[in-house]
């Protein structure tokens, strides 16, 4: 057995084989030299890829169905389209080996179609990808990162979102990850699907490759590789434990969130897509708090459509109903990168060209987005918000383009409903400034994470700054106070959104000073709901 | 010489899926296959070009078939298209 610690992201133990992700690591075979080998090269490579392909198809069929299966049927057809083979045929006579002549030749389709003025032949830019990929995989003799069956701990240095987007969530046990922080990406995720996670773990890898059993105790943050026969045995009763108190909140499910002396909580859960808000319903939330759009637009080679954008808050809507759903405008930028925005690199991200300031100077981006929001607004109860607000100008340009938007909808024919508009605060100028974005907001949100980075000056990506980075600091609960007063006096709502929302020493605090919804992992609504009805404030 | 036309009408008009399917159709036969879009013409074995024709619902599609089985590979295009597109 061998053990080691790590900083935990969310309580419960976890028990199972370990996966060590990584980047898939090719080394690209020595070239012949000679065309005739390489071509044979590649023809069988081929074959191996029609085998694989031909599998993933079977099985896609049966799980999914014909229809869905079909854009790995059109991977296999283009194996033996006539100008891939040409191309790679005339790379490898010029001299290239069989490897990147796949891979260079693909690459030349995938931007021919990227560059396509179709959004649908755009997004076949991929597909050509994938296969090409692929054959080179293949060739280089590495099979990629491959999954086993069933459930399993993940273990990595960091993941991004765009890696976690690719991930089978259901059959995730845990995180383990060598760097990240509690409010990096892989924290908010292993929330987001409840399950015990450790970041700045200090596991190597090799430990976790060659092990049977990995095991994460997310109550004290340690691992264990191998645990002994005690320890499985300390571990599963904890997990029984666990389990059991999951099981005792479910006495509050449905029930109104109201403290003992009358204050009302709309307790709402954080989502990031579609499938989250099931979540959402299934742990009882009152609401969607946050819907982080971002994830519609990772993962991908060129901007979702208007109505790629328009079906998931559409579907958002419908699974949450009459209960209201604050959409986050795009926060791209900063810790959240796309290639095909085509952003120029950044000194300092957190600081730079993000959020509310890449919508309002590009409306290419924006103008979808928001006519996405107020079609989808007809199918429930929708608000939108902002996100890094500094100013009050900010929100008056972006609200009179939401005006403009509605107006051209209606002229159109197009039914749309009343969108609230709400600030997310998360600038210290908009936290000051509270008294007066009130007058033009319909709610504001605390995005405690960036809030509290912002004022304590502390980058929450750096794990070195962990003690810096406090969410108990005064000047920041000093910050909440005073925005939660200014909704307070001047009639809207506030609520909270960040992590801190589902924080057990301060929630009684927050609805002290004002706050009146709480948006966090859906996972944390019972316990918070217990709570609050327990509470005297 | 052989020769038709047919006007597209799936709503998705000519995208992956079908397309596939044409290529698939038309291994078969000897004859040289051509479809030609308003977009320009693509050789109905190849899979990317009749992809990058982008064919579109209502976008009329010219179809030549040249070759010893003509009359058999119209014919089976012919229900090809209107069964599919």
């Amino acid at each position: 057995m061998r053990k080691g610690i790590g900083l935990p992201v969310f309580p419960g133990v976890a028990i199972g084989p370990a996966v060590v992700y990584s980047k898939a690591q090719r080394t690209l075979p020595v070239p012949s030299g000679d065309p005739a080998v390489e071509k044979a090269k590649f023809e069988s490579a081929v074959e191996v890829a029609r085998e694989q392909l031909t599998a993933i198809f079977e099985k896609a069929k049966a799980e999914v169905g014909e229809e869905h299966a079909a854009i790995v049927e059109v991977q296999l057809l283009m194996l033996d389209d006539p100008d891939y083979v040409d191309g790679v045929t005339m790379s490898i006579e010029s001299g290239a080996a069989a490897a990147l002549a796949a891979l260079e030749t693909g690459e030349e389709f995938a931007q021919i179609f990227a560059a396509m003025d179709d959004e649908y032949m755009k997004a076949r830019s991929a597909d050509i990808r994938d296969m090409s990929q692929r054959i080179y995989d293949i060739l280089c003799g590495n099979t990629g990162f491959s999954l086993p069956d069933g459930s399993f701990l993940l273990v990595a240095e960091d993941l991004a979102p765009s890696e976690t987007i690719q991930l089978p969530r259901d059959r995730i046990l845990a995180f383990v990850t060598r760097q990240g922080s509690s409010s990096s990406h892989t924290a908010i995720l292993a929330r987001t699907l409840s399950i015990p996670s450790l970041v700045q773990a200090d596991i190597n890898f090799d430990d976790a490759r060659s092990c049977q059993i990995l095991a994460v105790d997310g109550f004290t943050g340690t691992w264990y590789a191998d645990p002994d026969e005690e320890t499985l045995a300390m571990l599963k009763a904890k997990q029984e434990e666990a389990a059991a108190a999951k099981n005792a909140l479910e006495a509050y499910r449905g029930k109104e969130s109201i403290t003992r002396s009358g204050k009302k909580v709309l307790l709402a859960a954080n989502i990031g897509c579609p499938e989250d808000a099931e979540d959402a319903i299934k742990a009882d939330a009152e609401g969607v708090g946050l819907m982080r759009s971002e994830f519609l637009y990772l993962g991908r080679d060129s901007l979702p459509s208007e109505d790629d954008l328009f079906e998931a808050y559409k579907k958002v809507a419908l699974i949450m109903g009459e209960r209201p759903v604050v959409i986050r405008t795009l926060d791209i930028g900063a810790d959240k990168q796309v290639a095909y925005l085509g952003l120029e690199k950044e000194e300092n991200p957190a600081l730079g060209l993000r959020g509310l300031r890449i919508c309002l100077t590009n409306e290419e981006i924006f103008r979808p987005q928001l006519r996405a929001i107020y079609r989808a607004s007809a199918y429930g109860n929708l608000n939108v918000m902002f996100p890094m607000v500094a100013s009050v100008w900010e929100l008056k340009a972006a609200k009179a383009l939401c005006a403009k938007v509605r107006n051209e909808l209606t002229k159109e024919g197009i039914p749309t409903k009343e969108v609230p508009i709400g600030v997310m605060i998360e600038t210290p100028a908009a936290a000051i400034l509270a008294n007066d974005l009130a007058k033009e907001a319909a709610f504001f949100s605390v995005g405690t994470n960036d809030l509290t980075q912002y004022t304590l000056a502390v980058d929450r990506q750096n794990a070195k700054l962990g003690e810096f980075y406090d969410p108990y600091h005064p000047a920041l609960l000093a910050l909440m106070a005073h925005i939660a007063k200014a909704a307070n006096d001047n009639g809207i709502w506030a609520g909270i959104c960040g992590e801190l929302g589902a924080d057990p020493k301060l929630q009684e605090k927050f609805i002290e000073m004002g706050f009146s919804e709480l948006s966090m992992a859906a996972g944390r609504i019972l316990e918070s709901r217990k709570r609050v009805c327990e509470s005297d404030v | 010489m052989k020769e038709f036309k047919y006007v597209i009408t799936d709503p998705l008009g000519m995208h992956a899926r079908p397309a596939g399917m044409l290529v698939k159709a038309v291994a078969p036969y000897t004859s040289a296959i051509t479809i030609t879009a308003p977009t320009g013409s693509a050789d109905a074995r190849r899979l990317m070009a009749l992809m990058r024709l982008v064919a579109k619902q209502g976008m009329e599609l010219t179809v030549t078939v040249d070759g010893a089985d003509e009359e058999k590979a119209a014919a089976e295009l012919q229900a090809f298209f209107s069964a599919n597109l």
